[in-house]
């Protein structure tokens, strides 16, 4: 894993004619961890997506080294699929295998079931399975814990915590607390413009 | 290369007949029925049947393109995927580039071959069949490129459906205009034209529903 590095220096973000925030900055390197604070609306998604170089700033400039992995709500899995083919269709072009890492999720008996029979906590698992075997240096976690029962959510953080030791970036947007140790916080409401 | 094969063969899952945006058999269908509803409206005057029929059968075509644009990138895009290929390096334009091909396989040869019964609708001679095939063969390439190009534009819109079809008729003119047009003529040089258009089709699609594929991603 080549040294990860994410900074985002003075970025504005604009959603039609609302500036969401601005001047925001940040450097993370090797083994750290972010969280993005703030309430619904004020532009956590948006800054995720910015950081994943998805979407434009307005203003601002950021900086990736590594390759990138997104949890979001969307889950870009076939709904019709069964879980399985779904994640094989990404495994095969991540080369690895993504059932093995649903097993590391709990989703082992899931894999038959069509997508669109998830439940939520089961979709959100279903997308953090698809990330593990992305082997991304980046992780972006929008809203991770949504709909995840404790014992997944304890899972995820150990997850995340080995991923940050590993040499791994981990930016957690989120308006719940997300128990890892030594994460920076970033409340975005000091930033709204 | 691999990555290029898996895109086209989830695709082709999707688009081909009893694949789950089942799209192909529709516009074949509907093909179908403007040939055999011709004859009823006209009459069964076979020398205007014969005389009308090869322009009918190219109407048919152009029409049929447009059932299946709301299904062609727009799912795609609501659902993340242009996201996630995008985190993994793969472009917009090798997505879209990919998604005309699967789109021409499921929509070309298919429509081709229904021109065979469409044709016998029609009432059309074996010498004009000849020439809307060939001219199937040449046109509808260009079609499907006008097709994938339009549902990336208009995937981000409300509504896109609607626009679509009115966005591909002005444009599938010159091809119909070509590919008609040989018919009355009976050379083979508009055939050559409604390839070349196609090929010129083909060569933009890529880029310009890319660059839509941003645009709605980032808007």
């Amino acid at each position: 894993m080549q040294a990860a590095h994410l900074s985002a220096s003075n970025i504005a973000c604009r959603r039609g004619d609302r500036l969401l925030f601005s001047g925001l900055g940040f450097t993370l390197g090797p083994g750290e961890a972010l969280q993005v604070a703030g309430a619904n609306g004020i532009g956590k998604s948006s800054l995720l997506r910015i950081l994943a170089g998805l979407a434009r700033p307005y203003v601002g400039a950021v900086e990736r080294k590594g390759t990138v992995g997104l949890v979001d709500e969307r889950l870009a899995l076939d709904e019709h699929l069964p879980l399985g083919k779904a994640l094989a269709f990404w495994s095969a072009l991540d080369g690895e295998d993504e059932a093995q890492r649903a097993a590391a999720l709990g989703l082992s008996e899931l894999l038959d079931v069509p997508v669109r029979y998830l439940s939520t906590g089961q979709r959100k698992r279903a997308a953090l399975a698809r990330l593990l075997g992305q082997k991304a240096t980046i992780w972006l976690l929008d809203e991770p814990l949504n709909g995840l029962d404790t014992a997944a959510a304890t899972l995820l953080t150990r997850l995340t915590a080995e991923h940050c030791a590993s040499g791994g970036i981990a930016v957690v947007a989120s308006h719940q607390t997300f128990a890892l140790a030594g994460m920076q916080q970033l409340p975005l409401r000091d930033f709204v413009a | 290369m691999s990555a290029l094969l898996r895109l086209l063969r989830r695709d082709l899952a999707a688009f081909m007949p009893g694949g789950r945006r089942g799209g192909t058999l529709l516009p074949i269908l509907f093909f179908l029925a403007v040939a055999m509803l011709y004859p009823f409206a006209v009459g069964p005057d076979a020398p205007v049947l014969a005389r009308t029929g090869g322009g009918v059968a190219w109407i048919g075509a152009l029409l049929a393109a447009i059932l299946p644009l709301d299904r062609l990138v727009a799912p795609d895009l609501e659902q993340g995927f242009f996201d996630h290929w995008a985190l993994r390096g793969i472009s917009e334009e090798v997505v879209i580039a990919v998604r005309v091909l699967a789109h021409w396989l499921s929509f070309g040869p298919p429509l081709m071959l229904a021109a065979l019964p469409a044709s016998a609708l029609l009432g059309i001679d074996g010498k004009t069949l000849y020439t809307v095939e060939l001219g199937l063969l040449a046109g509808t390439p260009g079609l499907a490129a006008i097709g994938v190009t339009i549902a990336a534009l208009t995937a981000g819109l409300r509504a896109g459906a609607a626009l679509s079809g009115l966005l591909l008729i002005p444009l599938a003119v010159p091809l119909l205009i070509f590919g008609a047009g040989a018919l009355s003529t009976g050379g083979e040089s508009g055939i050559a034209l409604t390839a070349a258009i196609s090929l010129v089709l083909l060569a933009i699609a890529p880029f310009a529903g890319g660059a839509a594929v941003r645009a709605a991603r980032e808007g």
